[in-house]
Formats: C-alpha cells, sequence, structure tokens
C-alpha cells in the first residue's frame, strides 16, 4: 500500500476494484464504511455483488478479466473530459504522450462490448473518481490473479498518475496483501530474484555486500517462482523441495499438476504446524511453532513491521522456525546461523536491508514502523512517493496498456466463467479449518450460480453438482444468487473436500509470473442421472 | 479531521464549575473532561450518541425539559446541572422502568460484576415499592444459540441499541435491528431469523460493546494474563492481546492503542485463535523412510491415528510416517540436503513465518544451499 489503512477513513473517494475488502480484509472494509459514512464517494468494480456494493455509488460490474478495457475507457472518460492533473503530470510523469494516444485509441462503445458495462455508468465513475480528492484505489487478488495481471496493475497506477492522486494523503494505489506476512516474506527476499530489501541478485555490487556479510560465494542467476518451481519439478529439474507453512495442494492453480510435480520429487522436506495435505506427501515433516509460540515480526500490508510476542510455550515437541532452520543449516556445516533470539536475526537484517534500517525491537515495541525507514533517527514513512517515485529518474512512468483476453476463454463445451472468491470465515486452508465453530458457520463449499444459469441447467439450490474444467471435476452444493452475474459461477478454495484449484488454470503473467486464478472456464453438470430420474415415473416409486 | 487547527473552546458552567469544552463537544464530553460524572447507559465511545435511554439527562438553566448529555452540544456560557433531587428522582424511575422486565438472575448472569445495568443501580438505586407496582413478569424469550461463538439472551437485553449502532457504523453490516412494537420491541435479525441465518458475519463487536448480558460469549474465561501480539490471518495486521491461562491462549482481543484497527476485530481475528490448541496440531517431527512406489499415492493413513497429537518425531517406513527425534529428524533433513546443493533444490519460504525466519531462510537457501530458487506464495 502507498498509503495507511487509517487514511482510508479519510479519503472523499475510494475507488475498490477486484477486491472483496469487506469479506478479506474486513478491518479495511470497515474504513470504506467509515468513509462513505463521513460522505465519501464510493465506487466499486467487481463482477460479483461483493458486500461493499451495497455502499457504492457506482457499481461497475465488469465481466471477469476484462479490467484493463474499463480502466482504459475510465482514462478516456477522464483524458476527453479534461479532468486530468495536468500540472502533477508535467511536473511528476513521463511517457504520458504514447499513454494518451493508446487510450484515446480506445472508443467507449468498444469498451462497453467488452466489459459490459454501459458508457453511462463508465463514464460517471470517471468524473467521480477524476473530481473528488483524495481519491484512493484498493485492489486485491481480483487485479493481479490474471495472466495479464501486470498490465491490470499498470493500467491501475495509470489513472492514479492521471489524476495526481499519488504521494498525498489518502490518495494513492493500494494493494491490499492477503498473508498477515506477504508484505514482509517479499521484504526479507523470499523472492528467486532479489536479496532481503528488493536487491537484485543480479547487481555485482550487491551480491559483493552480501557475500561480505554471508562469508560465502552466491548464486547470480535469478531462481524460480513458484510456480515454475512445480514446473520444473515435474520435468525434473528440481529434485528436492523444502517447504515452510504453505499447502500449495490446496492453494495453487491446477493442483493435479502439482501433485504430480510433488511425486516427482525425489525429497521433499514439509515445515508446517498442521499435517496438511502437502505434509502429507512430504518424506520428513517437521512441526513448527505457531505465531502464538515465538517472538519476531510480522509486517502488514501497510509495511507497518509490528512486533510478535511469545504466548506460550510451544506445544508439544513443536519448535519455532527459526530454530529448526538454524540447527539445520548448522548441521550441515554452516557459517552465520548461531543466534540466540529473534532480536539478534533483526539486527543483521538492519544491517543488510536499508529499507529496514531503523527498525529494532526497541523502536517498535509500543507501536509498528512503517518502512522505509532507513535510520534509527527516521520515523518511518506512512505515504510512499510524497516526493519522488522510485523509478530510475524518479518520474511516475505512463504504460500504455492495450486490452488482452484471458488465457481461457467460454467455448461451447465449458460455457461458464469460474472465478475463486474467499468467504468472511475462512482464510485460505488450513488454520480457519480447525476452529470447529468456523466449521459450523461455513463448513462446505458453496458454488454461487445465478437463477438464470440454474434454470437453463435446471439446478436446484443446495443441489450437489458438478463442476468441471478442462483440467479436472469437484463437486460442491449449489448456491443459487445473483451475487454472481449470469454466465459467472464462483467458488472459494478452503475446503480439502472441494479442491476447487483442481480446476483452475495456471496460465502465468509474463512477469509476474502470477496463475490465472480468477478467470477459467468450466460447465455445470447435475449429479443427478436424468434416466434413472425418467426411468422412475410412472412405476409407483418416487 | 486531521491538519485542522485547534477549534475554539467553549466555556460553560457544570454544577457551578466553570468549565472549557472544543467547540461541537456534548455535555457529556465536557463533564467527562472536569472529572463530572453523569451516569450513561446507551452512550458507547465511536457511537452516534441516540439519546434513547433518558439516564444521562441533565438540567440546562432557562431551557424546558431535561436534555440528554450524550447528545446535547455545548454552547457559550452555557449553565448545566447534572445531578439535583428532580433529576434524581427522573433518573431513578427510567431506571426503574427499565428494570421493570428485566430478568433478575445476576447470580447466574455471566455478565455480573461487569453490567453496566448493575452499576447503575448502585450509583441511582431504585424505590422498592415503585418497582414492585411497575414490575411485570419477565419476558421468557427464546435464547438464540444459534452462532457457536456468541449467544443473545433477549430477555437481558434492555434495548440500548448499542449492538444495532454498532453493526451498522462499525461493521457496515446492518445484521441487526430494532424489531417489534412497544413493550414487544426487541433486538431482531431481519424476519427474527436466527443469528448464522442472517447477514451476520460473526465479527463480535456487539458482543465486546453489550452493556449488558445480552450478547455474551459462549464461553467466558478470564486470563492471567494478557500478550500483545499482532494477528496471524491477513495482511492487515491488527493488534491483539491474546488472553492466556496456564500454557492455553483462551482469549482473543483487540488492542485499542493499535493505529491500524483501535481495538477493533474481524471474526477470524477474534476467534480464529482457536487453530493454536487444535488436536490435529503436529507435534513432532515425521519422516518417512523412502520408498518411490509410495509416494504417489495419497491419503496415506499418516500414523494409524489421525487426529490425534503426535508425540514424538516421526520417519516415514512402507509408507507410514514413523515419529523421530529431533535430533535424528534434522541429521536427517541436514545429511539428505548435502546431496541437493545447487540448483536442483528448490525452497518456498511461508507468508505465514515471520521476518527473522524468512530471512534466515532465504539466507540459508542462497549461502548454504547456493541457489535462488525460492520464492513464497505472494502469488496465491
Amino acid at each position: 500500500m502507498t498509503n495507511t489503512i487509517p487514511e482510508i477513513g479519510k479519503a472523499a473517494c475510494i475507488f475498490v476494484i477486484g477486491s472483496n475488502t469487506a469479506a478479506a480484509h474486513p478491518i479495511i472494509g470497515r474504513q470504506i464504511n467509515r468513509a462513505v459514512g463521513n460522505g465519501a464517494k464510493l465506487i466499486v468494480a467487481d463482477p460479483r455483488e461483493i458486500m461493499v456494493c451495497r455502499m457504492a455509488d457506482v457499481w461497475l460490474r465488469h465481466q471477469p478479466g476484462t479490467d484493463v478495457a474499463l480502466l482504459n475507457a475510465i482514462a478516456r472518460v477522464i483524458i476527453e473530459e479534461k479532468l486530468l492533473d495536468t500540472s502533477f503530470i508535467k511536473e511528476r510523469c513521463e511517457g504520458f504522450e504514447a499513454f494518451e494516444a493508446a487510450v484515446m485509441a480506445w472508443d467507449l462503445s468498444q469498451a462497453e462490448e467488452i466489459t459490459g458495462v454501459a458508457a453511462r455508468q463508465i463514464a460517471e465513475a470517471a468524473r467521480m473518481y477524476a473530481s473528488t480528492s483524495p481519491a484512493t484505489i484498493l485492489y486485491a487478488m481480483g487485479i493481479t490473479q490474471h495472466s495479464h495481471g501486470t498490465d491490470n496493475v499498470k493500467a491501475v497506477a495509470n489513472l492514479a498518475l492521471l489524476t495526481g492522486n499519488i504521494g498525498k494523503p489518502s490518495s494513492g494505489v493500494n494493494p491490499l496483501r492477503g498473508q498477515n506476512n506477504v508484505q514482509g516474506a517479499c521484504d526479507m527476499g523470499a523472492l528467486p530474484d532479489v536479496f532481503p530489501g528488493y536487491q537484485k541478485v543480479d547487481d555485482p555490487e550487491i551480491r559483493k555486500k552480501f557475500e561480505k556479510a554471508w562469508d560465502c560465494k552466491l548464486n547470480a542467476t535469478p531462481g524460480l517462482t513458484l510456480c515454475e518451481i512445480f514446473e520444473a519439478a515435474h520435468s525434473g529439474k528440481v529434485k528436492a523441495l523444502y517447504l515452510l507453512g504453505e499447502n500449495p495442494v490446496l492453494t495453487e492453480a491446477d493442483t493435479n499438476f502439482v501433485e504430480e510435480a510433488i511425486s516427482h520429487l525425489e525429497l521433499l522436506v514439509v515445515q508446517d504446524i498442521f499435517l496438511t495435505e502437502t505434509a502429507q506427501m512430504a518424506d520428513v515433516v517437521l512441526p513448527a511453532a505457531s505465531f502464538a509460540e515465538k517472538d519476531g515480526t510480522f509486517t502488514n500490508t501497510e509495511r507497518r513491521v509490528q512486533r510478535v510476542r511469545k504466548a506460550i510455550e510451544p506445544v508439544g515437541n513443536t519448535r519455532s522456525d527459526w530454530m529448526i532452520i538454524c540447527d539445520t543449516a548448522k548441521n550441515m556445516g554452516a557459517k552465520g546461523f548461531d543466534f540466540n533470539k529473534p532480536e539478534e536475526i533483526m539486527e543483521e537484517i538492519r544491517s543488510l536491508t536499508p529499507i529496514y534500517g531503523g527498525i529494532t525491537y526497541e523502536r517498535i515495541d509500543e507501536a509498528g514502523v512503517q518502512w522505509p525507514c532507513p535510520d534509527t533517527e527516521h520515523s518511518g514513512t506512512p505515504y510512499l512517493y510524497a516526493e519522488r517515485f522510485t523509478t530510475p529518474g524518479g518520474r511516475g512512468q505512463f504504460t500504455p496498456i492495450s486490452y488482452t483476453p484471458s488465457a481461457e476463454v467460454t467455448s461451447h463445451e465449458y460455457p461458464l466463467i469460474l472465478t475463486t472468491r474467499r468467504s468472511i470465515f475462512h482464510y485460505h486452508s488450513t488454520m480457519s479449518r480447525k476452529v470447529a465453530g468456523l466449521n459450523t458457520l461455513r463448513g462446505e463449499e458453496q458454488v454461487e450460480i445465478n437463477p438464470v444459469d440454474a434454470a437453463g441447467l435446471e439446478i436446484e439450490d443446495g443441489e450437489t453438482v458438478k463442476v468441471v474444467s478442462r483440467r479436472g471435476t469437484v463437486r460442491a452444493k449449489a448456491k443459487i444468487s445473483k451475487i454472481t452475474p449470469p454466465g459467472v459461477v464462483s467458488m472459494t478454495f478452503h475446503y480439502t473436500e472441494t479442491r476447487t484449484n483442481v480446476l483452475t488454470h495456471s496460465a502465468l503473467d509474463p512477469i509476474a509470473k502470477i496463475p490465472e486464478l480468477k478467470v477459467c472456464a468450466v460447465k455445470i453438470e447435475r449429479e443427478i442421472d436424468y434416466r434413472t430420474e425418467y426411468w422412475g415415473w410412472g412405476t409407483g416409486k418416487d | 479531521m486531521p491538519n485542522q487547527p485547534m477549534t475554539n473552546h467553549i466555556s460553560l458552567n457544570i454544577n457551578g464549575l466553570d468549565v472549557k469544552a472544543p467547540e461541537g463537544a456534548t455535555i457529556l464530553k465536557a463533564a467527562q473532561g472536569a472529572g463530572i460524572y453523569i451516569p450513561t447507559l446507551c452512550y458507547c465511545p465511536g457511537l452516534t450518541p441516540e439519546g434513547t435511554c433518558r439516564i444521562c439527562l441533565v438540567k440546562i438553566e432557562k431551557k424546558k425539559k431535561l436534555h440528554p448529555a450524550c447528545r446535547t452540544p455545548v454552547e457559550e456560557g452555557m449553565a448545566v446541572i447534572t445531578d439535583d433531587a428532580e433529576i434524581e428522582l427522573v433518573r431513578r424511575v427510567t431506571l426503574e422502568l427499565i428494570l421493570s422486565d428485566h430478568d433478575f438472575n445476576c447470580l447466574l448472569c455471566p455478565k455480573s460484576g461487569t453490567c453496566r445495568l448493575q452499576e447503575l443501580v448502585n450509583r441511582i438505586g431504585f424505590a422498592e415499592k415503585r418497582l414492585n407496582r411497575l414490575n411485570r413478569v419477565a419476558k421468557d424469550l427464546p435464547v438464540d444459540t444459534s452462532n457457536p461463538f456468541f449467544d443473545f439472551n433477549p430477555n437481558k437485553c434492555i434495548q440500548c441499541g448499542i449492538c444495532v449502532r454498532t453493526c451498522r457504523e462499525i461493521v457496515g453490516v446492518a445484521a441487526i435491528d430494532m424489531g417489534y412494537r412497544g413493550y414487544e420491541l426487541k433486538v431482531s435479525t431481519f424476519g427474527d431469523k436466527p443469528f448464522t441465518e442472517s447477514v451476520c458475519v460473526s465479527c463480535g463487536e456487539c458482543v465486546e460493546r453489550c452493556p449488558v448480558g445480552a450478547l455474551i460469549p459462549k464461553r467466558i474465561e478470564y486470563p492471567t494474563r494478557e500478550v500483545k501480539t499482532t494477528c496471524a490471518y491477513c495482511g492487515v495486521g491488527c493488534g491483539l492481546y491474546l488472553g492466556v491461562r496456564g500454557n492455553t491462549v483462551i482469549r482473543a482481543r483487540g488492542d485499542c492503542e493499535n493505529p491500524v484497527n483501535r481495538g477493533e476485530l474481524c471474526i477470524r481475528g477474534r476467534f480464529g485463535y482457536k487453530f493454536i490448541h487444535s488436536p490435529d496440531r503436529l507435534s513432532s517431527p515425521l519422516v518417512r523412510a523412502y520408498d518411490p512406489l509410495e509416494r504417489i499415492a495419497h491419503g496415506i493413513d499418516e500414523t494409524g491415528r489421525p487426529g490425534k497429537p503426535l508425540t514424538a518425531p516421526l520417519v516415514k517406513r512402507e509408507g507410514k510416517f514413523v515419529e523421530v527425534n529431533w535430533d535424528q529428524a534434522i541429521k536427517y533433513v541436514a545429511s539428505t540436503l548435502v546431496h541437493y546443493k545447487g540448483d536442483q533444490f528448490a525452497a518456498v519460504s511461508s507468508a505465514k513465518c515471520t521476518n527473522e525466519e524468512n530471512y534466515l531462510f532465504q539466507k540459508f537457501v542462497r549461502a548454504v544451499m547456493g541457489t535462488n530458487k525460492i520464492d513464497h506464495c505472494a502469488r496465491l
């Protein structure tokens, strides 16, 4: 996020696109509620009628995977009606002319045809976003989990630059990060191409710094992303995999392929707090301690580094992840893993990571500090890009984006679009499923299907149906509701009983390598056999 | 609003004391600022004051009627009296009316001791004779126990509307509202259905704010100590206090000082901590003897005792995991990984682990295993 969470509540206009905020990030959803209560305008762009739609001034119900067409059309209206912030563009941005040319080649009626949103509504949203300040954009996986996710994000950024809605309080571009410490895991370099603090592995200077600090020789070739790792495992290029607290057998796209890839591995080590579906396939399972049993820090979506404190002793014979990693490394004869407590690790982190330079346990004891925080005198950065952007020239970069359809579109055989969602009662695949009360509230998968499609397929509410894609089949109960538009069905992926990701498509974005979890083509079939039903007629049997 | 210049201060007089209050403040705020107690019931900080309970009524000089302190703004030169015989009498009768159909079984009420109604009875008191005359038979409405985390007992409800306002103003769900009319008035979901059949998201914010025993957690336990930490569910990073008793986490509540959530929590944060003590938790390393045929099958009966906590490290033998101790497990992993150094090794870190652990893990992968093939679930 470029802004802080409380700033959302003070925005005058909020544009939510591809984020079911009230369900996935309920506390941020309440900030939207607060802002609307204070008179803020709310624009929601989502194919599903999500909870925040009720409060929205404009709801753009576009087809899944058509975000670029929608965002470009909004940009066109802003340029056409001269609602753009020319001084901001002149002073702080570059590449506007190319962008303008690309956008103006777009016709509103074309956008209307692709997205299914009326041109009048697009124009209304554009005027609202451009003329109400401060305006902020919230997005999440609905934008990123596409084979053109990077394009989507750039199209969002273009809008913010066009209207000068960035680098100020309550106005910016705010990707809402999913997991509690996904921001921190990225910051700490759990990525194939960067060291901690987004320092490139192929930069010789940077590598020299880390080689000196870690006293070893480092590999200069960037590694593989998650989906590529499983592809490499499948083809036998990767033979051993060490997995920490993750359950790809449920959460990866096209999980049949992932299971096959895992079965090709020679060694799978899983370190987790539960015997997950993935851990069941492992050769070694190392039981880890949960967040309540260890000290450390988490970095939230607004870049705030906060303390995690040990509340209880590790349950059973479990150990903290950091202790297990240290022990394994020491056992392999490695140096530089002699830590007695997490605070010592943080000291090493901040010596090597400029953005974390000023973060000490002492400073974040009371309240967290938001990075970038280069030194202990610095008070942290609530919102980013106040003076310059992190591009080489320091200027905001407009990118001309053209619309590309999703990798898998509907066909005669697979006429419906499946888009995955998250339930408010559960979280991904493991932790919340272990809480009895949450299972009482929502214990099984529900396939949301529009009454129009349900009538066509003669499906009744609550009936078990088969959802079939080119990659697999799952069974789940149908929930007939107008939440999804006709032609679109929606499922969560929390349940091991219904492994939704068997269906999803693993087409990757060329840059971000994110799988297209939000769009794939499926068909729905009734579980009941029509023939037996038919032969039952008139025989006196029901 | 932030960055606003300091607002003008208004001088008024409360009970003969000269008091200064910022413009727009209510009499209640001004009185509280000056250390003057005004009893309240339906007032709750952070919510719009509705003034429905009439307990905070005060007298304003040169004005007829009594005014609710919680929603009357201060005015320059105002003279307020917060307690005299007349006000006391009005408050007392109001309280008696609230008490007249209340279920008095205080000893069996889980809220006893922290109940605001009890506090007011102690402060304001009641006339027994009048109460007896007013007294109607306590309501005997069914208790809604459908929600797995809290119960709603309408017989204890005093219709202050704090829960209704919380759900509407803070949560933005508006699952409940006042239903029916007159004596039948009660807090109800749409169509008076059980909570689980309504749009309620079970966040428990109303339970947290209910001043009496109407909305009450299923199990009330008091912790021996509380530990300030950060929630482990989503990326919002709400501040939490985990309540600990023995070596068990028994409660989670929001940290009011945390700038992110200011004391609020969602269903996962407030009730989802229970996974910590799930019987399914792994508690011992497991290893399986290398057996290529067995590896393809899944859903293997791992220990023969599913759901039962493991008590020693495991190794898989003949397709099954075997418990091993930590030394054996670490040695096994270390001695095996030595053979996979370089690009045939890959690692997946976890967005559930701490920064320190992610740092160490990538350091391990890069410095010890000699590869950059590390990623985590940022894309899922």
